[in-house]
């Protein structure tokens, strides 16, 4: 059988990750996993380095390129595979790219910043044994209020934060959110504003996402 | 057809960006000052009412209202091209490994390089003191970068982080690399030859000299930017 070109570096349950492999599934592209044993220090080796230099999952691979940065690797495989799986993922034109864009951005600096401080507080901080700061989880839950309350203002006039369509911009948001809904009280942050919580049952009940969160559960794959 | 608009604030990094992106493709375009203090100012007002989370900058071409200075900052560089200066690339996988160091420039670059703007440039001017202790814990985050940024520069060796020539990987630094320049931090670029060189080359771009004439048009404080 043919090498699978497209290969993604990393554990499943990083939400990096997770942000990739979601993209993979949503343009149906085949991939290989790579785990990336984090706990012993794998992604900190001189060979990783060479395909991620801040040492951080996931690292990708194409045939011969390599990439980093989940959002920009996201982007990238909706561009390269335009005509496979969901092709408007990343918009049909530079005037919808760009809508798209805005709203990755307002993921990356509005939305990301607090949710996943209270992603580590509040889920892997206690699997880690790691004490939790009551301060920061009050803090960060007031700053994603806000976010929140700018989204449900938005998802009021559109049925996904970019248009009609879910996209890359909504597709972002999951690896954060899920970890939230899923498995804290952040859940009543989403589900008591009536646009996001619609928005997020639509985006959670993909296919694409599902697939995902059985890949989380899933073993690691031996090298 | 409508005049295009530029909504923001001149001391603001993401207000630079945006106004090096439009002066390099030669975008027509009318900049309106904003001052997120006085909410009462006309300008502040349709401002806010362009960008839901009140945060500069924002741009307006017609219908196309965006925010995000990096979002539009991608949309110029594709959408206003000019013949013999295309910043962007056709290919998806040069195109891709562009536009990934607008995000290392987000996520590695970026927050280091702001505190140091803050603490050695912005809190001086208001007349407080740098808090040093952040100041060395961000340049060490920032050397560490910068290391990775001048191996870059040496695999690609057209002097430009995205590929073989210019395009917005670069420019998305100008902004910082302009303030952080005129600190005693330039030794953590001129000790990088590759580094070095970039950064000379972004701030002698025509485009960047504009961006400060616009500012220091615009400056009613003080200069800011020499």
């Amino acid at each position: 059988m043919a090498a699978v070109p497209v290969k993604v570096h990393g554990p499943a349950f990083s939400t990096a990750v997770s942000r990739v492999l979601a993209c993979l599934f949503e343009k149906d592209v085949p991939f290989d996993l790579v785990n990336v044993n984090m706990a012993k220090g794998q992604h900190k080796s001189p060979d990783f380095l060479k395909l991620q230099p801040f040492g951080q999952v996931p690292a990708f691979q194409d045939g011969s390129i390599s990439l980093i940065e989940s959002r920009s690797i996201c982007r990238y495989i909706a561009e390269a595979y335009a005509d496979r799986g969901n092709k408007n993922l990343y918009g049909g034109d530079t005037l919808h790219k760009a809508f798209i864009d805005q709203w990755l951005e307002a993921e990356g600096q509005s939305f990301n910043p607090p949710s996943s401080v209270l992603v580590f507080q509040l889920v892997f901080g206690p699997r880690m044994k790691i004490k939790q700061d009551e301060n920061t989880i009050n803090q960060n839950k007031a700053k994603l209020t806000k976010v929140l309350d700018v989204y449900d203002k938005r998802l009021a006039d559109s049925k996904y934060l970019a248009g009609d369509e879910f996209s890359l911009a909504d597709l972002s948001h999951l690896p954060n959110a899920h970890y939230l809904v899923t498995g804290t009280d952040v859940k009543e942050l989403f589900m008591e504003r009536e646009n996001v919580g619609r928005w997020w049952e639509e985006i959670s009940s993909r296919d694409s996402w599902k697939k995902t969160v059985e890949l989380q559960k899933s073993p690691p794959p031996k090298k | 057809m409508a005049t295009r608009k530029l909504y923001g604030c001149v001391n603001s990094t993401s207000t630079l960006r945006a106004l090096a992106s439009l002066y390099e493709h030669e975008v027509e375009f009318e900049f309106f000052p904003v001052d997120l203090k006085n909410t009462e100012v006309q300008n502040t007002q349709t401002f806010l009412s362009l960008n839901p989370f009140g945060e500069e900058p924002a741009f307006q071409d017609g219908e196309l209202i965006l925010f995000e200075s990096r979002a539009i900052m991608r949309c110029v560089f594709h959408a206003y091209p000019k013949p013999g200066k295309e910043h962007v690339y056709i290919a998806p996988k040069l195109q891709g490994m562009a536009a990934a160091w607008i995000d290392v420039e987000d996520h590695h670059f970026n927050p280091p390089a702001s505190k140091l703007v803050t603490e050695l440039v912005e809190k001086p001017k208001q007349g407080l003191t740098p808090d040093e202790a952040v100041v060395g814990e961000a340049r060490s985050e920032l050397a560490v970068v910068l290391d990775v940024y001048e191996q870059r520069l040496k695999e690609t060796s057209s002097g430009f982080l995205g590929g073989d020539k210019f395009t917005s990987a670069d420019v998305t630094h100008t902004p910082n690399l302009h303030y952080l320049m005129g600190t005693p931090l330039r030794e953590l670029f001129e000790t990088r030859p590759l580094l070095n060189s970039w950064c000379k080359e972004l701030l002698a771009r025509p485009s960047w000299a504009k961006v400060v004439d616009l500012v220091n048009k615009h400056t009613w404080v003080s200069n800011i930017i020499e």
